[in-house]
């Protein structure tokens, strides 16, 4: 297997990568850690005739943190996000899904921003960054930048709202409000593999320590990752003792998975209501550990 | 149509190499066709099997998911350079030929480069930590269990090589 043809551009500025992406248009792409590109130029699944290699921009190499939001640069890589002691800390999401990506191996080339517009409805970071609330940051040649928010960023199977010419600069990923806790569970049948189900929840605490809000996002479960409140099956009950398979309930009913060679439409709600139960019970737990390590 | 050839330099265990490539050529190509580095094996050729895995700026990377033009400049090691100082074998290795880690060898060279960089962070692993440390690399032969047991006496030998 190799791969087509295709010329090669490495741009040293993002206004250089910008005007490249804009002269090539339909025809063009962008290479970021290209674990999820490679294979598909490999097999021969793709086929662009212009690649524009952004990993020599070293001012998309960042993971910035402020008292508002984590923003990952477009060439910060997955080990990188992964292993940031203050991205842990403010947003521990990130390092709870990263973990579940691929294997290390992967980790260390693949990037947070390009698994976010590569949109695979069995990625862990499209439901991370829906689940939180967070938003990508575009730029283009001659029109400037814009902002897309996470709910309206993931269109399909594989289709994010990056148009031809535009490149996605940054992903944004909100801190949740404190009291809030998160986990990340999914199920493979090994490790590294993509997920049957993948669940990403946040379940925020009140001063009783009961829940006052409950969320979950699921993935390889639709077309997008799947955001399902919680609050009615959870909200005003006991930290540890709320009735978890109810919000599994509400899960399960929520999504619409199809049958594929993995597993059956069916198992795959059943892994929906189950997970889901368990990353809103480990959340919980792990606010109660955020409130204890804030007091 | 003839295609663009890149210059790319690149540094394979410590010796400096220049390479007129083009720009699809993937890495692992690169070290055994251009540069002559059979050691480095190609299996699945996207992503999965791991028996191409080098150090990339002492990182284990997928060289069938890197094109050689995109790693200009790195510093890559390949099972060829995880020998030891005198030319014998280095201590993973060493451990594997100790453990009977391999019997085809085809992925060995994957396992090499991979638990060299993983040993040099987690120095003293437990059993579970080893599995999971090669959970990126398949295996056909072995079932995996001597391979698991070649990680634990690879860093036993790391321990006693750092003895003075």
């Amino acid at each position: 297997m190799k791969p087509p043809a295709f010329a090669y551009h490495r741009p040293g500025t993002v206004p250089e990568a910008l005007a490249a992406l804009a002269e090539t248009g339909h025809d063009g792409k962008v290479l970021a850690g290209g674990q999820s590109l490679v294979p598909l130029l490999n097999m021969r699944l793709a086929a662009p005739a212009h690649l524009v290699d952004i990993n020599w921009l070293a001012e998309l190499d960042e993971v910035a943190v402020d008292d508002r939001a984590v923003r990952v640069g477009a060439i910060a890589r997955h080990a990188r996000v992964e292993r940031d002691p203050a991205a842990a800390e403010a947003v521990p999401l990130l390092r709870q899904a990263i973990g579940d990506i691929a294997h290390a191996t992967i980790r260390n080339r693949g990037t947070v921003v390009g698994s976010l517009v590569h949109a695979d409805p069995a990625a862990e970071l499209p439901a991370v960054l829906v689940l939180l609330g967070g938003s990508m940051e575009l730029a283009s040649a001659g029109d400037g930048a814009r902002k897309v928010a996470a709910a309206d960023f993931f269109l399909g199977p594989l289709e994010s709202a990056v148009r031809p010419g535009e490149l996605a600069t940054a992903a944004v990923f909100p801190r949740p409000p404190a009291g809030t806790g998160s986990a990340w569970v999914e199920l493979a049948r090994r490790a590294g593999d993509y997920a049957l189900c993948g669940v990403g929840a946040l379940v925020a605490l009140d001063q009783g320590l009961r829940v006052a809000s409950a969320r979950a996002a699921l993935i390889s479960v639709g077309p997008t990752p799947v955001p399902v409140d919680l609050t009615d099956a959870l909200g005003g009950q006991p930290h540890d003792a709320a009735d978890w398979a109810a919000a599994g309930r509400l899960a399960a009913a929520a999504v619409d998975p199809e049958d594929d060679i993995h597993a059956s439409a069916a198992y795959r709600r059943h892994l929906a209501g189950v997970l889901t139960a368990r990353a809103a019970r480990a959340a919980a737990a792990h606010a109660l550990t955020r409130q204890e390590g804030a007091a | 149509m003839t295609e663009v050839l890149h210059e790319t330099r690149l540094v394979v265990n410590g010796v400096p190499h220049t390479a007129r490539v083009p720009a699809r050529r993937l890495l692992a190509d690169c070290l055994r066709h251009d540069l002559g580095l059979t050691g480095t094996h190609v299996g699945c050729e996207h992503g999965v099997c791991g028996a191409c895995t080098v150090l990339v700026d002492g990182r284990p990377m997928r060289s069938c998911l890197l094109f050689a033009v995109g790693v200009d400049g790195a510093e890559i090691t390949t099972v060829e350079g995880c020998r030891s100082p005198d030319g014998g074998l280095g201590p993973v290795q060493q451990a594997f030929q100790d453990c009977h880690g391999l019997q085809c060898g085809f992925c060995t060279p994957g396992f090499v480069t991979t638990i060299t960089a993983w040993l040099a962070e987690h120095p003293d692993p437990t059993e579970e930590q080893a599995r999971q440390a090669i959970g990126g690399n398949l295996c056909r032969c072995t079932g995996y269990q001597n391979i698991v047991a070649s990680v634990l006496r690879a860093a036993e030998l790391l321990k006693e090589g750092e003895r003075p």
